[in-house]
């Protein structure tokens, strides 16, 4: 049995004529245990809509989304998503303990551990100190890995992260790149993670999912076999590397001119 | 809005300096200090009323009724208005008869009162409570309608049931513009109590200064208008204390963004 299993899910929106398009086209996949999986495509292919589906946020047209082999109806228990947009994500009135504590405050859990648990969290990311900071007096960076200690803080089987990195500086990103490889690999969860940028992909994951342009579909699984733990320097300099992102890029830009 | 201690002092200044001024304009006779008492008499008057009992007996009659007022709006429109804010239909079947209610001027409400709930406290306190429920309704719709769906979507990938949404994200993230509503609502209350007391009472503060100018103790009539005076910018004040210690986060959000 898979961890999540994505079955010939689609998905068309009503457009104001009353025609309906259709944005993702029949997409399955697999995401096993403790996997990194990426979902790379070119820009408007839907791979945020396909992530919202996943996460039980919109309702698919047709197929299936299994956590666990059981098929979801809403958002699923054991798996959050990370936004994009952390400055709209994260609770403004809540400082970042508060924030961080939030998924744990829904399900009822609030208790000292949680607290510890919370504190830990926050410590692994990296804001030791800044538990009784509110989300505006951070950075963006700061302000998205709190995010990611709250996703965590809940506990998910499968961590969704939608561009996550999308909209720091260029060393942030690098920066929260390992910060989340070193909390994958400590706490041992499942992420799938959607981007555009092929490098990051490759960087990051065990496994990519290549999408094409609208109606989107999986075009090919390219696993990635580069040693861990990966290295900005080293990893990113190996000539596997340099091929793998030279392979992807040329079959997006194929995909893109159709 | 900023307010550094200087420019507040520089304001006491100006309204100490105006004194004399008001003073001499009456002791001169430039203007006929039948109407325009010395500001000197005025402050006694107000003093002896103060520790007489008059003054304070009186606002606090207007303030039970103003508050009382205020309460049931805030208590009707704030739950009221997020039900609009998020079901769609309840405020497109409600929008027609709040845009036709809302333009109605206040005062126009307290002969139709009177006719329901005669000349007691129930008829100032419903004119209160119309007058000051549209700027609360209104802007808890508003403030409901504008959070983030990003916010919402967080929210319910953390599990959170719609009920549980509203107290821990749709409250706390319209609430700087709810007590935006409260606080214009706040003004509006003090008009209408003065205003209700005017037409139709035998206390409270609008009463008192109707029932002095009518009877020429005009002295009397100018110390009620600086109660209501000091009554106002004192609740104002409060509400800010109450704004600032609630919505630290916001205060500080609005300023870095």
């Amino acid at each position: 049995m898979h961890l999540l299993e994505v079955e010939a899910l689609s998905k068309s929106y009503r457009q104001i004529g009353g025609e309906s398009t259709l944005a993702i086209g029949e997409i399955s996949f697999q995401v096993e245990k403790g996997e990194f999986v990426s979902l790379v495509g070119p820009s408007g292919c839907g791979k945020t809509t396909l992530l919202m589906c996943i996460a039980g946020l919109i309702p698919a047209s047709s197929g299936m989304v299994k956590v666990n082999g059981a098929g979801i109806s809403g958002p699923p228990k054991n798996l959050v998503l990370v936004f994009q947009e952390y400055n709209r994500s994260l609770f403004a009135w809540r400082s970042v303990l508060g924030n961080v504590l939030f998924g744990l405050e829904v399900r009822g859990k609030l208790s000292r551990e949680a607290e510890d648990r919370a504190r830990h969290l926050i410590g692994l990311v990296g804001l030791e100190g800044f538990e009784r900071h509110y989300p505006w007096e951070l950075s963006g960076g700061m302000q998205q890995r709190v995010a990611i200690a709250r996703a965590l803080a809940y506990g998910p089987e499968v961590l969704l992260m939608d561009e996550p990195f999308g909209s720091v500086d260029a060393l942030t990103r690098l920066e929260l790149e390992d910060t989340l490889l070193k909390l994958w690999q400590e706490l041992k969860t499942t992420i799938l993670f959607v981007t555009h940028d092929i490098e990051e992909a490759i960087y990051l994951s065990d496994r990519i999912c290549l999408l094409s342009r609208r109606p989107s579909r999986v075009v090919r699984g390219i696993e990635i076999r580069l040693e861990r733990p990966r290295n900005q320097l080293t990893t990113r300099a190996d000539r596997r590397f340099v091929e793998l992102r030279n392979d992807i890029y040329r079959q997006i830009s194929d995909q893109a001119v159709k | 809005m900023k307010w550094n201690s200087e420019s507040k002092l520089n304001g006491l200044a100006l309204l100490v300096a105006l004194l004399p001024v008001w003073e001499g304009l009456s002791r001169t006779e430039l203007v006929n200090p039948l109407f325009f008492p010395p500001m000197t008499r005025i402050l006694r008057s107000f003093f002896l009323l103060t520790i007489s009992g008059d003054l304070p007996y009186q606002i606090l009659v207007s303030l039970q009724r103003a508050l009382a007022g205020y309460l049931l709006a805030a208590l009707v429109c704030i739950p009221l208005g997020i039900v609009m804010g998020l079901w769609n239909q309840v405020y497109r079947m409600l929008e027609l008869l709040i845009e036709m209610a809302r333009p109605i001027p206040p005062p126009v409400i307290v002969p139709v009162a009177m006719l329901f709930f005669g000349l007691g406290d129930e008829m100032k306190i419903f004119v209160i409570a119309f007058s000051c429920a549209w700027p609360v309704l209104l802007n808890t719709y508003d403030g409901v309608r504008s959070v983030d769906r990003v916010l919402m979507h967080t929210g319910r990938t953390f599990g959170l049931s719609r009920g549980m949404a509203i107290t821990k994200i749709v409250f706390p993230a319209a609430l700087p513009q709810i007590m935006t509503g409260l606080r214009v609502s706040l003004g509006i209350m003090l008009i209408l109590v003065v205003i209700s007391e005017m037409v139709g009472s035998s206390d409270g503060i609008g009463y008192f200064v109707l029932d002095s100018q009518r009877r020429f103790k005009v002295d009397q009539m100018y110390a009620g208008m600086l109660s209501l005076a000091l009554t106002g910018y004192a609740l104002n004040q409060l509400f800010l204390l109450l704004y600032n210690s609630i919505l630290a986060w916001h205060k500080g959000l609005t300023r870095a963004s």
